[in-house]
């Protein structure tokens, strides 16, 4: 087992080197010279000053060394400097991307949890009313665009009802005290309960606008891997044992069921990522995601560049793990070398 | 010598023109547009795509105003009779400006499927086809893009690309290969080992006429069905970029871009927010529907999955 996640970890590697060099080839060879923009030595400067500008920035090399050296920084934890604000991107990125990490998590767990919970329950209730609601949820919340309920969200709970904030992470009167950039945890290590559950209030509506589109889809892989399962014959054999009908479900059915909802969830993290991007600009939430979206108008490079390293390698990672809960649910798995490669 | 080639290309020339399987085939269709018909829901779904079709090709026509005329006086009027859904921040009746939308996302969703679906389908017949080091260079560069969320892919190439319509469907395309590549690879290798692909390299076909005269018809079905799928994607990915700023330059209507800007308004003037993300939701429901209606008449098995 040791020796199987050593090899996969080791197989991570030239993915992600893939990435960056995809990243870098888009970022530097299709896109329009950066020195020219307004962050870079502007519109009117001299070559002199743009070459200046460039030498600054360590775009004056040839690509292939550029590129290089853009990786030996990147192992280093050293993701170049914002063209804007001329700081460290990885101080950016870490002062943004718990922020992220919150809202997607939060989402992951509403969408793992309601998915599978209604995935069950139409599998159980299969041909009732009930399973054709949840058919028809799962169809209408893959879609919807992701954007457009949450502006729905805002403009129906705080608009209409006034009962959940439309925007922002925290009440902007709040001061939290920053130790490691985790809202939810500084206000509970500040022992400061009115923030964390201020934050909760404001987690609400991105988190679950967030998670609906995973949710259908989780829903409708759990449905039909279980439905499935449903009509194996160990499951008959467990009925005829006289076990009660929630454990034939949840003990017997579930455990098998779950395999392809795992990867599916595993998959669905990129989607939220991608999702955040667009939910962060609704609600203003101070994430990754809308500071991407500003970096691409503000033509930042470096930003987006380590931004989509550091969503890769996290979604590859997220993946693996996935896998290996895989193994651990259906011992039927082994991992042999060949499979491997 | 002649003869033997005379006889091998006119075996070639038979099994090209087989009757036989064009009967096959022809019968196939049958029950496919018989059991398609019976299906309500994609039944609907494909008269409502033909009406989409229809507003985007006619749309310019049938509009009650000009939508892109700006009309300060009658800026953020709420829906009335001569304005059914409203005006936005310009004056522009927003009704107008949905159908003419239809245009722009219809063939958005269009042309980037059409995009993912040639290079796709080259890529994966190419990697399935040859195995060895093709596949494995193929293969590990659909894992890299795969690897890459699809939102934040194509912002980063709208970001190169710079902002603009065709550079939304060129990013669009690209992100969504990948899946053709799987399905077209993942099927040409099973279908590799068939005695009708041997029969076909054994006359002499070439690889080209092997690959696609041969097996991709064997896999069109599936193609078709992730095609319609990914037609709703590609809207709703455009969509996206619009919204995010990053789609069609002004004036033109497009309804993520619609949606973007009237984001500044949602609590004061909520019904600007409400039609376009409607006109978003109908055209990929139906198109999904479409998609999930065609499966199951294709494949009967996966019904009620």
């Amino acid at each position: 087992m040791l020796n199987y996640v050593f090899k996969r970890l080791v197989l991570v590697v030239p993915v992600l080197l893939g990435v960056s060099l995809v990243v870098f080839v888009i970022m530097r060879v299709f896109s329009p010279d950066p020195s020219l923009g307004e962050n870079g030595a502007g519109k009117y400067a001299t070559e002199e000053q743009r070459q200046a500008w460039k030498k600054e920035h360590g775009l004056d090399g040839p690509i292939y060394v550029q590129f290089l050296s853009f990786v030996k920084g990147a192992i280093a934890g050293d993701l170049g400097e914002s063209y804007k604000t001329k700081v460290p991107v990885a101080e950016e990125i870490s002062a943004r991307f718990p922020a992220t990490i919150e809202v997607t998590i939060a989402s992951m767990i509403i969408a793992s949890f309601f998915g599978i919970l209604i995935g069950i329950i139409s599998s159980v209730k299969s041909g009732t009313l009930i399973d054709k609601a949840a058919i028809t949820f799962s169809t209408l919340g893959t879609s919807m665009p992701v954007f457009w309920i949450a502006i729905l969200a805002i403009v129906f709970f705080s608009g209409k009802l006034h009962i959940l904030p439309s925007g922002d992470i925290i009440e902007q009167c709040l001061v939290i005290n920053n130790v490691t950039g985790f809202y939810s945890i500084d206000t509970i290590l500040a022992g400061d309960f009115e923030g964390f559950f201020d934050f909760l209030k404001h987690l609400i509506l991105p988190s679950f606008t967030l998670s609906l589109h995973s949710m259908a889809i989780i829903a409708r892989v759990t449905r039909s891997s279980m439905l499935d399962t449903l009509n194996q014959d160990y499951i008959r054999t467990a009925r005829a044992k006289g076990l009660s009908e929630r454990k034939v479900v949840l003990n017997h059915a579930l455990r098998n069921a779950l395999i392809p909802v795992i990867t599916v969830i595993g998959l669905q993290l990129g989607t939220l990522f991608g999702g955040a991007v667009l939910t962060e600009t609704v609600f203003s939430w101070p994430g990754i995601g809308r500071y991407t979206v500003e970096s691409v108008l503000n033509s930042d490079f470096p930003v987006v560049q380590a931004v989509v390293l550091l969503v890769a390698t996290i979604f590859v990672l997220t993946n693996l793990v996935m896998d290996l809960v895989y193994s651990m649910l259906d011992p039927r798995i082994k991992f042999t070398q060949k499979e491997i490669i | 010598m002649k003869s033997q080639i005379d006889t091998k290309s006119k075996i070639l020339d038979d099994f090209k023109k087989s009757k036989i399987l064009e009967e096959k085939s022809d019968s196939r269709t049958k029950d496919i547009i018989s059991s398609f018909k019976k299906d309500k829901v994609a039944l609907t779904s494909f008269f409502v795509i033909v009406f989409l079709i229809f507003l985007s090709i006619f749309g310019r026509l049938i509009v009650p105003y000009d939508p892109d005329a700006q009309q300060r006086k009658i800026a953020h009027q709420t829906p009335s009779l001569e304005h059914w859904f409203g005006t936005d921040e310009h004056g522009r009746d927003i009704f107008s400006r949905i159908i003419n939308g239809t245009k722009t996302s219809v063939l958005v969703g269009l042309t980037a499927v059409v995009i993912s679906l040639f290079i796709g389908t080259l890529f994966g017949s190419l990697a399935g086809y040859y195995g060895g080091g093709i596949d494995n260079f193929i293969m590990r560069i659909m894992d890299i893009i795969l690897s890459i969320p699809s939102t934040l892919l194509a912002i980063c190439l709208m970001a190169a690309f710079g902002r603009g319509l065709d550079k939304a469907i060129i990013a669009m395309g690209i992100v969504s290969m990948p899946d053709y590549a799987m399905i077209v690879r993942g099927s040409i290798l099973s279908e590799k080992e068939n005695d009708y692909v041997e029969a076909a390299k054994i006359v002499g076909a070439s690889d080209f006429f092997v690959i696609f005269r041969s097996i991709l018809p064997n896999i069109i079905s599936s193609l078709i069905v992730r095609a319609t799928l990914g037609i709703s994607s590609a809207i709703l990915g455009v969509a996206g970029l619009g919204f995010l700023g990053l789609g069609v330059q002004p004036p033109t209507a497009e309804w993520g871009d619609m949606l973007g800007r009237s984001k500044s308004f949602m609590l004061t003037f909520p019904h600007e927010v409400f039609s376009p993300g409607v006109a978003i939701f109908v055209t990929v429901l139906a198109f999904n529907l479409f998609g999930d209606g065609l499966r199951d008449a294709f494949d009967p098995k996966s019904k009620n999955r």
